[in-house]
């Protein structure tokens, strides 16, 4: 089974990125099968299930979604190795721009939309810089030049990166994403496999529950801002 | 030449000095909030002074920062040999249609030629375009291929120009960055890393003025730009300023600029100018029309002797309607007769 992580801010056009490519890389039907990660709600499988592909939601709810990611993703594999799939995408949302749910060795794409500012690309962190391809939507709406601009941001960032610009309407550009996508690393398990970056850190007592303001409340691990005089 | 070859360089240079020879390394900085760094030292000698805890944020460390900054400067080598823009031209070998029949076209276009795309909405004509983009090699739906400079593009190349191929121009599309057209073209000129950038902003702006209706200052928003405006300057500067060789434009016929200058103006820059168009005054400015019929290339046409000759007839009906927006321009109300009053100097200027 090949795999895929496919990650990207929230509404930038991952699932009908998937959707499209899905369709241009011609498999039969229910060989490919998609697993969402998402915060608090989702309503991406209806789109999944109205082109019949199989797909599994998972909410991170109050745990940090990239733990959640992290903690479930060899239970997503093995789902996908029950169902006999030939490829399994996993898509999820980088809420802090800081997630990269990117795995070494597993075709890792980022998905971010020329709608979101020029300097976007400068800002994401990890979630771009480890990505080994960079898919922009919504280039149909803006000037060619706002186009190779933010791509010319986007290698700035990631030097080593494939952009590839797709429009999830009409599925042009899906043709070179598929050709990536059928290229992807074939694995059983990703036992004993690494992440590309660390986790957002997080265990301080606001992580346990703590609503309170205060220094007081304040445990584990903080990180102060400096203010100038 | 690769990546190792900045190491030493990196490893001597003081930092102020790396970043005169290659100016983009301020972005490079910024983007990892060193930007404060001391520029004296060299960047190995400058990190020491840096919080390895803020690297590590970035997923970076004292070493691996220095791998990075190099494969950095790697991708923005400008060199010239390895410019997508050398195309001298692009053949497209017919496939087949939706029904499976063959196109048995074959179709070889140059810079600084100009053709139509005629066809239903739906027909298939941004099939073509993308198997352009995608330098198909029958491995598409339409089984097409594209040939560059006459020969099968490497696969290495196809990846890595691809989406570099086609710039595209359209009527749906708007400027969505807050900045004045000044700023606007000097980033996009930096980002293609020209070395004159004043000249050819200067050229950019005067030409895109030259095709709009109404005049507009640098310092304007370009999101303040009226609809004219803001295609004109789309077209200036993808004719001047954008890498690629190939310009896609999707339906101008409405954009209230000058459509014929435009048009020229591409061409003129060596671009290879593919226009879907149903207006009968661009599809017959036009060297060659591709004709698009279910999903296939139906056929491609020369424009033949007389259909040029009928063109000077279309740009004088086009001219009545002309007069007719002028003459609401100015606030005149369209009166009976009038419309009769601009057939009528149609009529005599065929006689002259």
């Amino acid at each position: 089974m090949k795999m895929i992580t496919v990650a990207g801010p929230p509404s930038s056009g991952k699932t009908s990125v998937i959707l499209k490519t899905i369709a241009t890389l011609g498999l039969p039907e229910g060989s490919v099968g998609v697993v969402k990660f998402d915060s608090l709600t989702s309503f991406d499988h209806i789109r999944y299930n109205e082109s019949n592909i199989p797909v599994q939601t998972g909410f991170a709810g109050k745990i940090c979604p990239d733990h959640f990611f992290v903690s479930n993703i060899e239970d997503a594999v093995s789902w996908g190795k029950r169902k006999g799939f030939s490829v399994l995408i996993t898509e999820s949302a980088g809420l802090c721009n800081r997630c990269s749910p990117y795995i070494k060795g597993i075709l890792s794409v980022c998905v971010i939309d020329n709608l979101s500012g020029v300097n976007t690309p400068r800002k994401i962190g990890p979630m771009l810089k480890y990505a080994d391809i960079v898919v922009v939507t919504k280039g149909d709406i803006v000037s060619q030049a706002e186009r190779e601009v933010f791509s010319f941001n986007i290698k700035e960032v990631n030097s080593n990166a494939k952009v590839i610009f797709v429009n999830g309407i009409t599925g042009q550009g899906t043709f070179m994403l598929a050709k990536y996508f059928s290229e992807a690393t074939e694995i059983d398990t990703l036992k004993d496999r690494t992440l590309r970056f660390t986790m957002p850190a997080a265990i301080c007592s606001y992580c346990t529950g703590e609503t309170r303001i205060g220094d007081f409340y304040q445990m584990g691990m903080l990180k102060r801002m400096e203010f100038e005089e | 030449m690769s990546s190792y070859d900045f190491y030493e360089e990196i490893a001597e240079t003081p930092v102020c000095v790396i970043l005169e020879r290659y100016p983009l390394a301020v972005d490079y900085l910024a983007n990892h909030r060193l930007g404060g760094i001391d520029s004296s030292k060299t960047l190995p000698a400058a990190l020491l002074d840096v919080d390895p805890e803020m690297l590590e944020e970035f997923g970076l460390d004292n070493e691996s920062i220095i791998d990075h900054f190099c494969t950095f400067l790697e991708a923005f080598r400008s060199d010239p040999d390895d410019r997508p823009d050398a195309i001298s031209s692009i053949t497209i070998i017919g496939g087949r249609n939706k029904s499976g029949e063959s196109e048995n076209e074959e179709l070889t276009v140059r810079p600084g030629e100009i053709i139509s795309i005629v066809g239903p909405t739906g027909s298939g004509k941004s099939r073509l375009l993308e198997d352009i983009e995608c330098m198909a090699q029958k491995d598409t739906p339409t089984l097409r291929q594209i040939l560059i400079n006459g020969t099968v593009p490497d696969e290495m190349r196809r990846f890595d120009t691809g989406g570099k191929l086609v710039a595209q121009l359209s009527q749906t599309m708007n400027f969505v960055m807050d900045l004045t057209v000044r700023e606007f073209l000097e980033m996009h000129a930096k980002s293609r890393m020209v070395s004159d950038v004043e000249d050819v902003v200067e050229r950019c702006f005067e030409c895109a003025n030259s095709l709009a209706g109404e005049k507009f200052s640098p310092d304007t928003k370009v999101t303040q730009l009226s609809g004219g405006q803001s295609r004109a300057l789309m077209i200036a500067d993808t004719a001047l300023m954008s890498a690629s060789p190939i310009v896609l434009i999707d339906e101008i016929e409405n954009a209230g600029i000058d459509r014929k200058e435009a048009i020229r103006l591409l061409a003129g820059n060596e671009k290879i100018i593919l226009m879907s168009t149903h207006d009968p005054l661009l599809a017959l400015r036009a060297d060659k029309r591709i004709v698009i019929k279910n999903g296939g290339i139906a056929k491609v046409l020369t424009t033949t002797a007389n259909e040029r000759k009928n063109l000077v007839k279309i740009e004088k009906v086009d001219n009545i309607l002309l007069g007719l927006r002028n003459s609401l321009r100015k606030g005149e109300v369209i009166d009976d007769g009038v419309v009769e009053e601009f057939m009528d100097e149609w009529f005599w200027s065929f006689l002259r």
